[in-house]
This record gives structure tokens, sequence and C-alpha cells, in this order.
């Protein structure tokens, strides 16, 4: 034999060694290979397409009045997305959406591609990590600032596991983590209450950290904080984006254009305009909302 | 990254607590029986039945206010229904100690007499556990506490709160008095339950039974004490405190309040019927007045007298509110009500903590000098 007739030979074999191994990966549903689908879990976010937050013709009315005007909005994840606009633009109308507190009359509010927000209670929302600041600061007064935080912290919040609940190590490390962060180690253990109005902003902001959120809603962060508390929440939150996504309602500019990347313009309750800072504050129409008709 | 330090899980209670807690252990425990019990009427170190009988009653009540501080002081919810569980732990009680007459009523039938006065000729249906002591006990603490339980789930479930849920749950107490008072529904009408020969076949009105009965009151309500203590002392008590304060905070920091609420809810009527259960055998009568709106208005009084969400201070609160009504209503029957009414307007108005509040705003200026 010559030594081509060989090689043919051989090739000929491995041909067919593979044929033979491609088809026993063939399976039932056609031999497509595993991995092209996903199983969804339960309660977990799906960010593959590059959505966090997915809202889409969302409508509501208060007693005629359509404080949710056929709103669509999206927030891709690790983005720090800032919201402005008039008084009743809806800003706040929309993160109680958002976080179960109102339920919209039409419309679908998505986290991340899998989970419909609208099907859950305010406690799971925020079990499933979204984060909420209140426009007023709202904290604990009568606890401690430790308290404040211990009680925010991500852990099992059932009744039970709370009458037996024990801070393990790791979590107070945590916990001193995000007291050093909010610039409160040294009132660790007053009582919330006797906080300044920018104190109370942070440790509310503290809270939130404590629960680990993927998403974070802040109404009105640095209202009521002086020139260098608001620095440092710029900081602050500059330091958040690309590990959670953030949504920013605020009224202050120059905090805004710290911090922003895209600014979306809330008028009516829907979507006026949306880009940088510059962008939206050269737009005709925003101008037109802002300094009346 | 310096200053702070986690601190440990404190003791249950501190080491002046603890000194307190045994020191009322033996007083109520050791020495008010040897008072009774062993010292000669003629000393003045004796301790009168009527005594006896009136801090007894007093205890009960006391068991009551610190019920009420958990779920009013502790949780920010204001119940005026709280007699409704007491009576109705008294109630369980009470059939059980009819059925211990036996034979020994005014119609020597084996039916408690008023049913004999109906003439029903067998026992209802709802009196099938009373024959057993055992069972009854479990009842002292089921019935009110499925009552709270059902009641609360719905309350809770609808966002009732404030001045809503309090009303309610007054409306709930006087449903309950008006089915009472009725005789068909079979517990004794609007005279209830009285005459109580036994307990455990044991004779209820002698020294002896009386001071077990007031030695079992006087540790309950210290175990209770106890209990609430560790209630409040854990994050689960944090939690309720923290839904006294702010409630959305509370939701969108992943707690479900319904649930913390409807368990503090269901505790605080369980320890109402204990007390309930504890009140009737040592008072002897068990009727529907108990469960008036103004018995459970009167627990909500003793509990701010005292100082809410301090523990403590309800119970103090109940002694004085209770001690000064035994006074009053024989010193000045006809103003009793009065002094009532000014002592929650005046508690309202200058002591917002209560006695304890101002006991300790006291000793903090003291301390500052």
């Amino acid at each position: 034999m010559t030594p081509d007739l060989m090689e043919q030979g051989a090739r000929r074999i491995e041909a067919r060694m593979a044929a033979l191994a491609a088809k026993s990966q063939q399976t039932e549903s056609g031999g497509r290979a595993a991995g092209i689908g996903r199983v969804v879990k339960d309660r977990e976010v799906d960010i593959t397409h590059g959505r966090i937050l997915y809202l889409d013709g969302v409508n509501v009315s208060f007693d005629g009045f359509k404080a949710i005007n056929n709103l669509s909005l999206d927030i891709a994840p690790g983005e720090l997305r800032c919201i402005i606009g008039p008084n009743g633009a809806g800003k706040t109308t929309m993160m109680d959406i958002i976080t179960g507190k109102t339920r919209p009359d039409s419309g679908t509010v998505f986290f991340g591609s899998t989970i419909d927000l609208l099907r859950y209670t305010e406690p799971e929302i925020a079990q499933l990590g979204i984060g909420r600041k209140f426009q007023k600061p709202t904290v604990f007064e009568q606890l401690t600032v430790f308290e404040n935080l211990e009680l925010a912290l991500k852990t099992n919040k059932g009744v039970k596991a709370s009458v037996f609940f024990k801070l393990d190590s790791a979590q107070g490390d945590r916990l001193a983590e995000v007291l050093h962060t909010i610039h409160l180690a040294d009132s660790a253990f007053s009582p919330a209450g006797v906080l300044s109005h920018g104190q109370k902003q942070w440790l509310e902001i503290g809270m939130l950290l404590m629960q680990d959120p993927k998403l974070l809603l802040l109404d009105e962060p640095v209202a009521g904080m002086t020139d260098h508390e608001t620095e440092r929440t710029a900081e602050l939150f500059l330091s958040l984006k690309g590990k959670h996504s953030l949504m920013v309602v605020e009224h202050d500019m120059s905090f805004i254009n710290t911090i922003s990347d895209i600014v979306t313009v809330l008028c009516d309750g829907s979507v006026l305009a949306q880009g940088t800072l510059a962008e939206v504050q050269a737009d005709e129409r925003v101008i037109e909302v802002y300094l009346g008709r | 990254m310096s200053t702070f330090t986690i601190p440990p899980k404190g003791p249950l209670l501190t080491r002046g607590g603890w000194s307190a807690w045994l020191a009322a252990v033996i007083v109520l425990c050791a020495l008010v029986p040897v008072l009774n019990l062993v010292v000669p009427a003629g000393s003045v170190f004796h301790m009168s039945d009527y005594a006896v009988a009136l801090v007894a009653k007093i205890l009960c009540y006391a068991i009551c206010a610190l019920a009420m501080d958990l779920i009013w002081g502790y949780t920010g919810i204001l119940s005026l229904g709280h007699g409704l569980f007491f009576a109705l732990g008294g109630y369980a009680m009470g059939m059980y100690l009819m059925r211990q007459i036996g034979t020994d009523g005014n119609y020597k039938s084996n039916l408690p007499d008023f049913m004999v006065f109906l003439d029903w000729k067998t026992l209802p249906w709802h009196w099938t556990l009373s024959d057993s002591f055992v069972a009854t006990l479990l009842l002292v603490v089921a019935v009110p506490g499925l009552v709270a339980f059902v009641f609360g789930y719905f309350a809770f479930r609808s966002r009732i709160k404030g001045v809503y849920f309090s009303i309610i749950t007054q409306a709930m107490t006087f449903a309950a008095m008006l089915l009472f008072f009725r005789n068909e529904t079979g517990f004794g009408g609007n005279n209830g339950f009285t005459d109580f020969k036994r307990i455990l076949n044991i004779p209820i009105a002698t020294p002896s039974m009386r001071m077990t009965l007031f030695v079992l009151t006087a540790s309950t309500l210290l175990a209770f004490l106890l209990l609430a203590r560790w209630l409040v002392g854990s994050k689960f008590g944090r939690v309720l405190q923290a839904v006294r304060d702010a409630e959305t905070r509370v939701m969108f920091s992943g707690y479900n309040p319904i649930g913390f609420k409807l368990t503090i809810w269901t505790i605080s009527a369980m320890m109402c019927g204990v007390a309930g259960a504890l009140y009737v055998p040592q008072v002897g009568i068990i009727n529907p007045s108990e469960m008036s709106p103004a018995n459970s208005i009167e627990i909500a009084i003793w509990a701010a007298v005292g100082g809410r969400a301090t523990l403590i201070g309800p119970i103090v609160g109940a002694f004085i509110v209770n001690g000064a009504k035994s006074w009053l209503t024989v010193a000045y029957p006809e103003f009793w009500l009065y002094f009532l009414g000014a002592l929650f307007i005046g508690v309202t108005l200058f002591l917002p903590d209560g006695v304890v509040g101002l006991v300790k705003k006291l000793k903090a200026k003291g301390g500052a000098k």
C-alpha cells in the first residue's frame, strides 16, 4: 500500500468517528447544544438581556388625575440614572409603582427579564433586591444607629428567624464597614432621632446598603444636606455605580451634574426627554416645562 | 476604622434587674404567705386576707398591663379590647370550676344551676372539655389566642391602623359582651358563673388554696416579665418598635409587618387569657361585665400611667391605679370616675412616659448635678 492511501484511510476513519461522536450528542429535541436556554431561578434577577429595570406603557390615575401616563423607561445594570422633572411629574409615584406601594392601572414593570414586579408585595420586592430611600428621611428614631442598620441587614426576615437572630462576625464587619461609609461610626449607639437631617439621610442610605440591593431608588437624597455632605454623597454614589444600579431623583442640578451620565426628564407622568444633562438642558420642551409656558 | 466595636449581646436583665426580680420573688412567694398564714392575726405584721385578695387581683391586672405594653407600648397598636381576652380566659376557667361544683349546687343537679334554671337537660357541646383540668388549661390560652389570631389576621391584612383599629377592638369586646349576656349562648347570661366550690377537687375557699393561687399568680407575672423582656430584647422586639416608629420603612427593609404584629398580638391576648384564668378562682365570679369597653380602657390607662415601652412601668401603673381605686371607692366613692379621667388626661399631658419615665428623668437630673 502506498503511504497516501494509508493517509486517506486514516482520514476516513477520523471523519467516521467524528460523525459518530456528533450523532451521540443528538437528543430528542434535535441535538442542539445544551446551554442555549437557561433555567429561570425563582427570585433571581436575570440581567443577560442588559436591562435591570423595565417599565412599559404604565398608567396610573388617582380620581381621574393621570399621575403616570404611558410611561416607558429602562435602566441598565450598573447604571446611575438621574430623574428630574417639575413637581407633580410623577417621580415619586413611579417609585411607588416599582416598589409595590401603588398598583398601576395598566402596563408592565419588570425587574431583570424574568421578575414581574406587579406580582409581589412591598417586603417581597425589598427582598428581591430593590432598596428605596424616601423623600423625607425615614429611620427608626427610637432605635440606635447600630440597631437601624442591623434591622436593614440582608438576612432571613421571618418572625421566627428574627426572634433567634444573632449577628455573626461577617455581618458585624459589614455593619462596621457601612457605618464608616456613612460617617456615623461615632454615633453608632445614639438614638437615630437625635441625628441631624443630613445624617438621617445618610443613615437611610446606609440602611439601603445593608440590604445589599441590586437596584437603589433614591428620592431626593441630598435634600437638607450641607454642601460638604452633598459632595460626600456624590462620591458615595459614584463608588456604588457599576456594582449597583441607581435611580436618583433630585432637584439639585449641580449634584446631578457631578454624578449623571444619562438624565431622564419626566413631565406629566411620561418621559419628556432623555440624554446627557447638557443635552436635556438645551432641549426646547424641557426649558418650556421648567420655565413655564 | 477605629472607634467602633460590635457590642456583645446584653444579658436578659442587668445585675440590679436580677436582684430586683429575685427580691420580688422572695416577697411575693415567701414573705406574703408567711405574713398571712404564720404571723398571728393580732400582730402588726399580719397581712389580712383582704389585703392578700386585693394584691392577688392587682397581680392579675398587672399581667394584663404587661400584655398591653407589648402591643401598645412596643408595637404602637392601641387595643381597647384586651378585656375580652381576659374574660375569655376567665370563662374557660369558670366553666371548669362550674363543673367542679358537681351536685352541690342549689338544685343538686349534675348540671350547673343556671342550666337547670333554663330547663336544659344535657350539657351543651361547647362544655364538652370543661370537665378536664388539662383541657381547661389549654383552652385558657387557645381560645383568646385563636380569637385574637383570626381577628388580627383580617385587621392587619386590611392594614387597619391607629384609631380605627382601636375602635374595632372596642366594638369586638362590646359585641362579645352582648353575646355572653344572652342566656341561650350557655355562659350563664348576665349572672355569669359564681359559687365555685372546688378546684382539682380541693375546696377553693381554704387559706392554703388561696395562698397557692396567690403564689401561682405572682410567679406567672414574674415569668411573663422575663418572657416579655426576652422578646423585646431580641431583633423581633426591635422590629416591633420599628413598626411603631415607621412601618413603611419596615416593609421596604424586607419585613412583612403582618406576621410580626399578628405574633405579638396573639401572645398578648394569650397572656391576658392566663390572667383571667388566675383571676376567676380568686375573685369567685366571672360575668359579661368583664367584657365591657370600660374595663379594656382601664388596662390601657394602667399601661399609660406606669410608662409605655418600659415593661416594669405598666406593672407599677396597675398597682398605682388599682391601689388608688380600692382606697377611693371606699373613701370617696362618687369621685372615683372623675379621678380616673383626670389621671388619664394628666398623664397624657404631663407624663408622656408615665411614672417610670418621670423617675428616670429625675434620676438623670440628679446624676447631672
